[in-house]
């Protein structure tokens, strides 16, 4: 291993060198043009939704907006219940989150850390429901939620996403790497098991809840087909289902509205997603490669 | 070390009686895993089962509030969904989706991943947080934009035709280019997902198999084939059975694009699945919903034989 090219600091052939820059540049101009593929869409978007709707159907389209204005934020909050739909979204996205932050936790850690009878069929059956679609417990779990007479209501919207899978397997791999002597240390000083998971094992786990934590917020925020079936009043009707509804419904006309109710739904998400991105990536790659 | 020695100890005879030691360490775990076993019973492993049963009988919407009071049909639904025109059309899109979906949406994932992992690349993090948006966005609010992109009079890609003077096509209405609309929506959407898993794969390869090979005079093209490639093998599998499973299951898309249309083109079998339940045939909607459940199982099968570990 004693090349030249491969001691720090030692001045390079410049030919191959030069090559390396020349290279560079094409690689940054592919990687700038694949970025505005991606992210116009989004950048027309909110660009959009300050043009009237008279400018968005305009041949050709305009880029920025002519006259800029605010009037179909004005319209989203007064002619439709936007706050509301807003309101929906949140509460049960927080429900779904904090059932599995606490559910995923527990059983996560018993897999991880405890032995007890049954154990390994447990975690393999609850991992095989990871490939089972969405589509087999769709139409069950409508009978069951129709009959326990909870359609159109928060706890049938939320309910059905409180303990998954993916959770208990994203806990139980970062669980694993907290060191057992810690747990029989407590365990000789006299704790007992749940403080031993509630006050020593849970505080270490952070990151893990983090990603968890935004994993399950932002999939319950973007869930789409189960709150369109249960949802059968405005009322409880969530921000993507009330989107898609007017979208395709009496306000289809109406670009400008559309664009702004698009881009409120989104810039939430794309804030939380720019500030903890770490943590997305993270957990991605942890339960991806482990 | 010191853990399996603290374990030991717990069995040793004085300590504790082993075997109430052992009921007791059960009755903890299970009391772990009870909160959640609960609701996975529920409202998971319970419509699983129910689910498979109803694929055998007539179960219809009217029937909802006595659930149990239906007839078997044997594997009637199954006969009916393997008769049907529109399923036989709702499976062709479904496989073309896949066929071309997967392979182009790993290309374009795995191609970010390696621009963004080689040394060089600048302000690399701004590249990753943008090419991975499209995955966190909801596809509702998605499809708003994404229609104005493509539609045929005022889209913005169209406009952009326009101003070269050429009349751009109807994206979404022609019967012909409406799947490749979604296939290249749906890649969009989903290669920063894969980018994000080939970037941790590739970071994972030992840097001294890239040095070996430059010793041995591999250019940057032949270490991609001959070193990359196979050594991300386990990851190209993750990537894959992800994304098949996904993609197999393809439904918004076209649900909130085309409808299924024009003339059915964009019709898969999961929207085909849920057509039939919001006509109320719950029997036909879990036989083809346990069809979609056997593909899924069988394309994971088969990538697991494909990026089977060179050995």
């Amino acid at each position: 291993m004693n090349f030249p090219t491969m001691i720090p600091g030692q001045v390079a052939p410049p030919s191959p060198r030069r090559r390396a820059r020349g290279r560079g540049w094409l690689l940054h101009l592919g990687l700038v043009i694949g970025l505005i593929l991606i992210v116009t869409p989004f950048v027309w978007m909110i660009l959009g939704s300050f043009k009237t709707t008279a400018e968005l159907r305009q041949v050709p389209p305009t880029w920025l907006p002519e006259e800029p204005t605010l009037d179909n934020y004005r319209e989203m909050f007064d002619r439709l219940d936007f706050a509301r739909f807003f309101f929906n979204s949140a509460l049960v996205a927080t429900a779904v989150t904090i059932g599995n932050l606490v559910f995923c936790s527990m059983l996560g850690y018993a897999l991880a850390k405890l032995r007890f009878p049954g154990k390994r069929p447990l975690f393999l059956v609850v991992l095989m429901t990871m490939m089972v679609p969405g589509l087999v417990t769709f139409m069950p779990l409508f009978v069951l939620v129709a009959n326990l007479g909870l359609v159109n209501t928060y706890p049938g919207l939320a309910l059905p996403f409180m303990a998954q899978a993916f959770g208990v397997f994203l806990m139980r791999q970062y669980i694993l790497g907290i060191p057992d002597e810690l747990i029989h240390a407590a365990r000789i000083d006299g704790a007992g098991e749940h403080y031993i998971f509630w006050r020593i094992v849970l505080p270490l786990t952070g990151p893990a809840l983090a990603t968890l934590a935004i994993l399950m917020f932002l999939g319950s925020w973007n869930n789409f087909l189960w709150p369109l079936v249960v949802a059968t009043s405005e009322d409880m009707y969530t921000l993507p289902v009330a989107i898609a509804l007017f979208s395709t419904g009496e306000h289809d006309q109406n670009l400008g509205l559309l664009m702004a109710g698009s881009a409120a739904a989104l810039l939430p998400v794309l804030v939380v997603f720019v500030v903890l991105q770490r943590f997305f990536t993270q957990g991605i790659a942890t339960t991806g490669i482990k | 070390m010191i853990a399996s020695l603290y374990r030991r100890a717990g069995r040793l005879p004085g300590s504790r009686p082993a075997r109430a030691g052992q009921r007791h360490e059960g009755l903890v775990g299970w009391s772990f895993a009870l909160p959640f076993m609960v609701f996975f019973t529920v409202f998971m492993a319970g419509p699983i089962v129910a689910a498979l049963v109803t694929s055998f009988t007539d179960l219809r919407v009217t029937d909802i509030r006595d659930p149990l009071n239906v007839n078997l049909v044997g594997v009637d639904n199954y006969l009916d969904v393997l008769r049907s025109n529109v399923f036989h059309k709702a499976a062709t899109n479904t496989v073309i989706f896949v066929l071309v979906g997967i392979p182009l949406t790993m290309a374009l994932g795995l191609l970010a991943a390696v621009g963004l992992n080689s040394g060089i690349v600048k302000f690399r993090t701004v590249f990753r947080v943008g090419y991975y948006t499209p995955v966190v966005t909801s596809i509702a609010a998605v499809a708003v934009v994404w229609r104005m992109l493509l539609g045929a009079e005022v889209g913005l890609i169209n406009g952009i035709l326009s101003g070269f003077g050429i009349t751009g096509p109807r994206w979404l209405t022609d019967p012909s280019l409406a799947l490749g609309s979604l296939i290249v929506m749906a890649a969009w959407r989903n290669l920063g997902f894969l980018m994000i898993i080939f970037l941790a794969g590739l970071q994972a390869i030992p840097r001294h198999l890239y040095e070996a090979a430059e010793v041995d005079g591999a250019g940057r093209w032949h270490q991609f084939w001959k070193v990359t490639l196979p050594m991300l093998r386990p990851t190209m599998l993750f990537a894959a059975v992800i994304t098949g499973i996904g993609y197999l299951q393809f439904f918004e898309e076209p649900f909130v694009m085309t409808q299924g249309g024009p003339l059915n083109s964009t019709l898969s079998v999961a929207y085909h699945a849920y057509n039939q339940f919001s006509f109320g045939n719950y029997g036909y909607t879990a036989a083809v919903a346990y069809l979609l459940f056997v593909a899924i199982a069988l394309l994971t099968l088969f990538w697991f034989k494909l990026f089977r570990p060179n050995t």
